[in-house]
């Protein structure tokens, strides 16, 4: 079992035919995810690599079946093309793109209710259910499959934080990178509750950072509804106050969002929180009583 | 990105909303030229991109024309909290008779635009909000429908008592968030918003920023831009796909994602040193994107060391390592810089470093001990660029 995706999940890719979605296309091909489709508005009716190119979205799901779709396409167009896919029907969207306005995410928040999709970034690295299914940019090869979920607001720290839990073999169910954007789709408390829920996950990873308070929220659900244990990292705790650490849209602003509230607000729920990194699959294994 | 006070009060008069009469003024001369001869009580005050000013004497009442360009000679020039006052602006003070607060914020917990108010005005409202927050009504806007009027009304009679007054609060709120969306703003204050005893509601002082990601679609905000020295680099870093902030510290970071960047500053605090900035390489070993890093690295004097630290992706880490070695050969420096890559390939790209002849390690942690150990040991001064 997994959460979100799976070996039969249908994916397309809205923007295959740009230089980013043409790259992550083969590469999550090769991983052996089931892309049935991409998107080129004006392009319908060629192929990428034998994958069918879609001049829209719903002639996509229409043809293919599709249920969740990754989007590679420029800024200024990304918060259309969430709203396609939606309107479509796509069941979950992944959206890559990062530098989207936050205007434009504001937008699409409503649709997405109205709608039932579930919405994945923008500004992430996706998502991987290891050997069934990858969508996103993730390098493959550092993932294992095991009893492990991990959400993370980072790109290359939920790398690196993988890749110690894969060396200390500690495998994976789903790894999800939510982003870092002020404004996004599924948070935390989201994702906690499908890991709740999902039977081979046996133990969460939550990586976080500092801004906001989806940190605090996924605390106090751990501790109003969890079972499973999980272990938690904050980012950014040497970061200045009223700065924004690059995309990761880490801002901290007149005292709320800040490190402290956020390992005090785990500590309360009962879940330990790493110094370092490195720390992270000790944490893990001590919960489990491995 | 921030705007002045005065930048803010030429967009609330565009749309509208009520401003005191002001001028901006640049120097001395100006005030003289441009403020009128008259007895008006006036308030000059500093226009710089920080808060605070009026605690750190950038804000003083003039009661003639004399004052004010006396006031305004103590102000320019000044230095408040690192930035040097360039610009005053010189605006009409108006009998106060009540104080509110209204700001429009983006909230990532409702995903929407969030209104909030409050009786209590003026400069304490950060303290209010700590200690008694049921004193700001907030209230959540639908991104489909905007600031419904009953919506704005039903704040405005939050705030005043008379109709007259309610209605002309309800106008400015209105026009607040009309402002905000078309202007992709990340935040939008009047504070105080006044009420006067001749019952006009104006707004005294704004404060308005924008979100960096729309700007290109905000020509006209974009132009307001000014930029201090430090955020000048932040810019340039920017256009070279870079991302970089400046801090205090005298270990440089050079790191691949954002995420890992804060971890690695974290890391550094762990063990007793201080990162000199936040920088992310982004994911590509171009050498030339290495090189710009590392010029931006070293052109801080405070940076005794640097610590790199890669995690390989889709980036493969021998990549990454060949250019570094470019990078540094281009560069030639004397501060010590300690290597630490893992991930893909990773093996490969710790040989080429080692041939190359720096110190590789493999681990974050010991990487981060290894940069302090050499800032602290290191004499050498790096090259102003």
């Amino acid at each position: 079992m997994s959460i979100l995706i799976n070996k039969d999940t249908k994916v397309i890719v809205q923007g295959i035919t740009g230089r980013d979605g043409a790259f992550h296309t083969s590469k999550m091909k090769d991983y052996g995810t089931n892309i049935v489709g991409g998107i080129s508005p004006g392009k319908g009716g060629s192929d990428v690599g034998g994958i069918p190119v879609f001049n829209t979205v719903e002639e996509a799901v229409k043809a293919t079946g599709a249920n969740a779709s990754v989007i590679f396409v420029p800024a200024p167009f990304a918060g259309d093309a969430i709203l396609e896919a939606s309107y479509a029907g796509v069941e979950l969207v992944i959206c890559i793109t990062e530098g989207v306005p936050v205007r434009d995410m504001i937008k699409v928040t409503p649709v997405l209710k109205q709608n039932g999709t579930k919405l994945i970034g923008a500004n992430c690295p996706g998502l991987i259910t290891p050997d069934e299914c990858l969508i996103g940019i993730l390098p493959s090869m550092i993932f294992k499959k095991g009893n492990v979920g991990l959400i993370s607001r980072s790109g290359t720290l939920t790398y690196e934080v993988v890749n110690m839990l894969t060396e200390s073999g500690l495998g994976q169910t789903t790894c999800v990178g939510i982003g870092g954007d002020p404004v996004s789709g599924l948070y935390f408390r989201e994702l906690l509750e499908m890991y709740e829920n999902d039977p081979a996950t046996e133990a969460v990873v939550l990586i976080g950072e500092i801004g906001g308070d989806a940190e605090e929220q996924a605390a106090q659900y751990i501790k109003d509804h969890m079972t499973k244990p999980v272990v938690a990292f904050i980012a950014g705790q040497s970061a200045p106050p009223g700065k924004r650490m690059g995309h990761a849209g880490a801002i901290i602003s007149s005292g709320s969002g800040t490190a402290e509230e956020k390992v005090k607000a785990f500590a309360e729920a009962g879940v330990p929180v790493a110094k370092e990194p490195n720390q992270i699959p000790g944490l893990v294994k001590q919960k489990l009583g491995l | 990105m921030k705007i002045h006070e005065y930048q803010a009060r030429n967009l609330f008069r565009k749309y509208g909303i009520p401003v005191p009469e002001g001028v901006v003024c640049h120097s001395v001369e100006e005030v003289k030229e441009k403020v009128p001869n008259d007895d008006k009580l006036r308030v000059v005050k500093a226009q710089v991109h920080v808060g605070g000013r009026g605690k750190a004497g950038g804000v003083k009442l003039a009661k003639s024309k004399e004052e004010a360009i006396e006031k305004a000679s103590q102000i320019l020039g000044m230095d408040i909290k690192g930035l040097t006052v360039e610009k005053v602006l010189v605006a009409e003070a108006v009998d106060i008779e009540k104080e509110f607060y209204v700001g429009l914020i983006n909230d990532r917990n409702t995903k929407s635009v969030t209104l909030m108010a409050s009786a209590e005005g003026g400069v304490e409202i950060e303290e209010v909000a700590k200690t008694s927050p049921e004193k700001i009504i907030k209230m959540t806007i639908d991104p489909t429908m905007g600031l419904m009027d009953w919506q704005a009304r039903k704040i405005a009679l939050r705030l005043m008592n008379d109709p007259a007054q309610i209605r002309q609060a309800a106008s400015i709120l209105t026009k607040l968030y009309q402002l905000y969306v078309d202007t992709d703003a990340s935040l939008a204050e009047i504070n105080p918003l006044v009420l006067t005893p001749d019952k006009r509601v104006l707004a005294i002082d704004g404060k308005m920023n924008f979100d960096d990601n729309a700007l290109f679609r905000q020509a006209e905000i974009l132009a307001m831009r000014e930029v201090t020295p430090d955020e000048q680099k932040e810019i340039d870093a920017s256009e070279k796909g870079l991302s970089y902030i400046k801090l205090d510290g005298s270990i440089g970071c050079m790191v691949n994602g954002a995420g890992l960047a804060m971890a690695t500053m974290d890391m550094i605090k762990l063990y007793g040193g201080d990162p000199a900035n936040f920088l992310d390489i982004g994911g590509s070993s171009n050498p030339q994107k290495v090189v710009d890093a590392m010029n931006i690295l070293l052109s801080d004097t405070n940076v005794k060391a640097v610590m790199i630290n890669i995690f390989g992706g889709i980036t493969r880490c021998d990549d990454v390592a060949r250019g570094l070695v470019a990078a540094l050969k281009a560069i030639q420096t004397q501060i010590p810089i300690v290597i630490r890559l893992s991930g893909t390939n990773a093996k490969e790209g710790l040989e080429i470093i080692r041939e190359f002849g720096l110190p590789t390690v493999s681990t974050m942690s010991e990487a981060a001990k290894k940069a302090i150990e050499l800032s602290k040991k290191s004499k050498v001064k790096s090259q102003k660029k």
